[in-house]
């Protein structure tokens, strides 16, 4: 399972010179940063990761909160087209993002907005499983929670903030890594918007690394180093709050 | 609670966000993609109305049947393969209690990281005369092929690359579902005297059948999907063998400027998506057990 990070990690951090060497060496003779250093030179690398990071943090966070947001709503209120409103939301979750892309290409590239950071962002906002995933976790939730914070005069807007968004943070713990692994990796949509250097992010960044420098795999797996090694961090620290229980629910019902 | 009265209309603005988020970027996109279809657009020229021309066109495409060829068969053995693998992993781990945190990581290292930095690594190991696989091939004697860039390997080399990345997520599914089976069901068949091969087709698995149909639909949407993967590790090569519907989606929107071919491609692609998917659901009954 883990071999082929070991093993990109250690030709990260070979030499041009050592690199080919027969027979590999797993664990490098003189290991040296150069792969990096030169990652920094032909390209900008940095402004990828920051744009990564800008584009990530913005779409979990939107996505967490509109998404707990129209969850409440349609599990705590009884409004004409409720049932109407959850249809949609699993009707969309139906069709592939694939035959959005044309059109929202069009539409971007109309607007003036191709190599943009809000044309990567804007149409990852709105999260239909995550409406769902969170709209079964307020479901089950006892409504005696509420109905304290009511008690003490509180309207729906408080009660949510102060009860019920933090009652569902597993829900929005578990959503929000596979929000943030989408985000992180996401490559199609980025592929057609983000050509651009100033507004690539670090996976269409890598394959254009790739396609320039076809056979230095040391330089090429110093960026799939670096596009990795977030992600793992993150899952790493956060993945005890992770239920997989709740995303079959999420998903069964 | 449900809120009444007055505070009832704060629905909207719990729903208003989400919602018109939901309209202006997969909602209307959605309508405006079945509007394309009917028309050819290279977005220099102004659109032009050809009804069902994409689509006779499509029927006609040998490229996009290959494509098409090529999504099914990366389905027929990658689906099964990663199932199977997922299942007997959490078969194996369901003997402990809890899955420890450094375990989960490693299993999870593939499934979080980037298809497209995965599929590098794995480009550099099969490299065919500096790679580290053949190389290791090499010292048990075997001469090891060019796994990318051979024809028969092509797609197996992309399916099993494939089944490694995703085989954690779906172990950790079926985990969730085994955990939710009661001991007692199984301890009661081993007291009737089952062994464990016995115990598992008979208690374990029936008990199971919810969330394999659930995974099976899951893994199914996403690998009609197969794009990344491909596009890093094979570039649909060698000589189009590896080509994929989403690829030519791509390559008509993006190289050719067919917007509206390329409309069309995602219906049918939806298409296939949404019948087996409802294929799946309707023919839940055959085999998928509810209620323990």
């Amino acid at each position: 399972m883990v071999f082929p990070f070991v093993w990109s990690f250690s030709t990260s951090l070979q030499t041009t010179e050592t690199l080919l060497h027969v027979p590999p060496q797993l664990i490098p003779k003189s290991p040296s940063l150069d792969a990096y250093r030169e990652l920094m030179e032909v390209m900008p690398f940095a402004r990828m990761v920051i744009n990564s990071t800008i584009v990530t943090v913005v779409v979990v966070v939107l996505q967490v909160v509109t998404s707990a947001l129209a969850g409440y709503g349609i599990a705590r209120f009884r409004f004409r087209g409720r049932h109407a409103l959850l249809l949609l939301y699993l009707g969309t979750m139906m069709v592939p993002f694939q035959v959005t892309i044309v059109p929202l290409f069009i539409g971007m590239s109309r607007l003036g907005w191709l190599n943009t950071l809000h044309a990567l962002i804007l149409p990852m906002v709105a999260s239909a499983f995550g409406v769902f995933l969170f709209r079964q976790y307020f479901m089950q939730m006892p409504r005696e929670l509420e109905e304290a914070a009511a008690l003490d005069g509180a309207g729906p807007w408080r009660t949510f903030w102060s009860v019920a968004f933090p009652y569902a943070r597993p829900a929005a713990a578990t959503f929000g890594i596979l929000a943030f692994m989408a985000a992180w990796n996401s490559f199609l949509w980025p592929l057609f918007v983000a050509r651009d250097e100033s507004s690539m992010t670090l996976p269409v960044g890598l394959a254009s690394l790739h396609g320039r420098y076809q056979t230095d795999w040391n330089l090429v797996m110093a960026g799939s180093v670096i596009a990795v090694v977030p992600v793992i961090i993150v899952f790493a620290v956060i993945q005890r709050h992770i239920s997989a229980g709740l995303l079959l629910g999420g998903v069964a019902k | 609670m449900i809120w009444l009265g007055s505070d009832r209309r704060w629905w909207i603005v719990f729903v208003a966000p989400s919602l018109t988020m939901l309209l202006v970027f997969t909602v209307a996109p959605i309508a405006a993609a079945a509007v394309l279809s009917f028309y050819r657009w290279d977005l220099l020229t102004s659109p032009e109305y050809v009804g069902l021309g994409n689509f006779i066109e499509l029927a006609g495409d040998d490229g996009f049947r290959a494509a098409l060829v090529h999504t099914l068969t990366f389905i027929a053995g990658y689906v099964p393969s990663v199932m199977v693998i997922g299942l007997v992993l959490a078969l194996l781990l369901n003997r402990r209690s809890r899955l420890s945190g450094v375990s989960r990581v490693v299993f999870f290292m593939p499934v979080v990281a980037a298809w497209v930095a995965v599929a590098l690594m794995w480009k550099w190991m099969l490299n065919s005369r500096f790679g580290v696989v053949n190389w290791v091939l090499s010292l048990v004697g075997v001469e090891g092929p060019a796994w990318l860039f051979e024809r028969g390997w092509a797609m197996a080399s992309v399916i099993g690359v494939s089944v490694w990345k995703d085989a954690g997520f779906v172990m950790i599914l079926f985990l969730a579902g085994l955990a939710a089976i009661p001991a007692e069901h199984r301890e009661a068949a081993f007291v009737d005297g089952a062994n464990p091969w016995q115990a598992f087709w008979r208690v374990t698995f029936p008990l199971l059948t919810p969330v394999v149909l659930l995974v099976l639909i899951i893994l199914m949407i996403n690998s009609f999907q197969v794009f990344e993967q491909v596009w890093i590790l094979t570039e649909g090569g060698p000589l189009g063998s590896t080509t994929v519907v989403v690829e030519r989606i791509v390559k008509n929107a993006f190289s050719f400027g067919r917007m509206g071919y390329a409309a069309a491609m995602s219906w049918v692609l939806f298409a296939f998506i949404f019948s087996v998917t409802v294929l799946q659901t309707r023919f839940q009954k055959r085999w998928v057990h509810y209620g323990a």
